[in-house]
């Protein structure tokens, strides 16, 4: 065998070891995907609200100027 | 403690540290795995199959450091009403069930070649399965009620009373030896594994430590924006 398949085969336990591992990557890899998305679409709905409660306070009376809000 | 509870300056603090604290759980987990896939030695007993334990000890190790993280986290929401604390359990609950289900993984697939069975009522093996549980509960009853912190309230007594399980998971080993092998790093008279095996162990433990303090921070960070939305939504709903 040569010296790569045999690491591969993990001395015949390559069924067990493996998806050890992978199992592993999957969880941490998809907990930290799931909780960087998670944080981005609260971060882009927070700046779409605050951008929407900047315009309404332009456009209470007394205020100057109302076109440059940005349109959400 | 309370210098830390504005949430300004909590992000501020966790944004700074992140990167560095991100690029030290990356290496330490490449470091970790490599030395544990290609310079540790196989068992003399157990083979190759043995392998499996770099990753099965250190999810272990986390399953139990995240349930008393969350635990201590409760008594200082229920003790102090530290409005960070309740955050830092939620956020931690879901990585500290993913970590248990993997010791649980990773555990019957190292049974099976081993003890030849995938799964036995052991005293180990079944504390372990009652923390998991222990984690799918604390997650619901956050999100059960209608009221947030009627929630955050029953999930904290939940994981005080449920700390009881730590102790009984660490001494199972020694209280019913059935199968599960007994300590051979956490131990009084020190660490009976070799060292050839002990430091690639103790490499990729650390590095998934860094791994739950990157997570964490993360989402106790969008737990308050979270927090923020729901305050906005409620101005909103009260003004129209």
């Amino acid at each position: 065998m040569t010296e790569i398949a045999a690491f591969f085969d993990m001395g015949g336990y390559a069924a067990f070891v493996w998806p050890s591992l992978g199992l592993t990557l999957v969880i941490m890899l998809g907990l930290l995907l799931q909780t960087l998305r998670q944080l981005r679409v609260r971060q882009r709905r927070l700046a779409d609200l605050e951008a929407q409660g900047a315009q309404r306070f332009r456009r209470q009376p007394g205020a100057q100027t109302s076109t440059t809000g940005r349109q959400s | 403690m309370h210098r830390f509870a504005n949430p300004a300056r909590f992000t501020r603090i966790a944004d700074r540290v992140l990167p560095f604290v991100a690029v030290a759980a990356l290496a330490s987990l490449g470091i970790g795995f490599y030395l544990a896939l290609f310079v540790a030695p196989g068992d003399y007993q157990q083979g190759e199959s043995v392998r499996i334990m770099y990753v099965h000890v250190p999810s272990a190790w986390m399953a139990m450091f995240i349930y008393v993280a969350i635990a201590v986290a409760s008594a200082v929401a229920l003790v102090w009403r530290h409005p960070l604390a309740d955050l830092a359990a939620k956020a931690s609950a879901p990585i500290g069930a993913g970590f248990a289900f993997l010791t649980l993984a990773t555990g019957s697939l190292w049974g099976r070649p081993m003890w030849g069975t995938w799964w036995e009522w052991d005293g180990r093996l079944t504390s372990m399965l009652i923390l998991f549980f222990l984690y799918l509960g604390h997650i619901a009853l956050m999100h059960a009620f209608e009221d947030q912190q009627r929630g955050y309230r029953a999930a904290a007594v939940l994981a005080l009373v449920g700390v009881i399980n730590i102790p009984i998971i660490k001494f199972s080993v020694d209280w019913w030896s059935t199968l599960h092998q007994p300590a051979s790093v956490l131990r009084l008279d020190g660490p009976t594994i070799h060292a050839s095996m002990l430091w690639p162990l103790l490499i990729t433990a650390l590095g998934f430590k860094l791994y739950y303090l990157v997570l964490v921070l993360l989402r106790i960070k969008s737990e308050l924006i979270a927090a923020r939305l729901r305050a906005l939504d409620l101005a909103k709903l009260s003004a129209t």
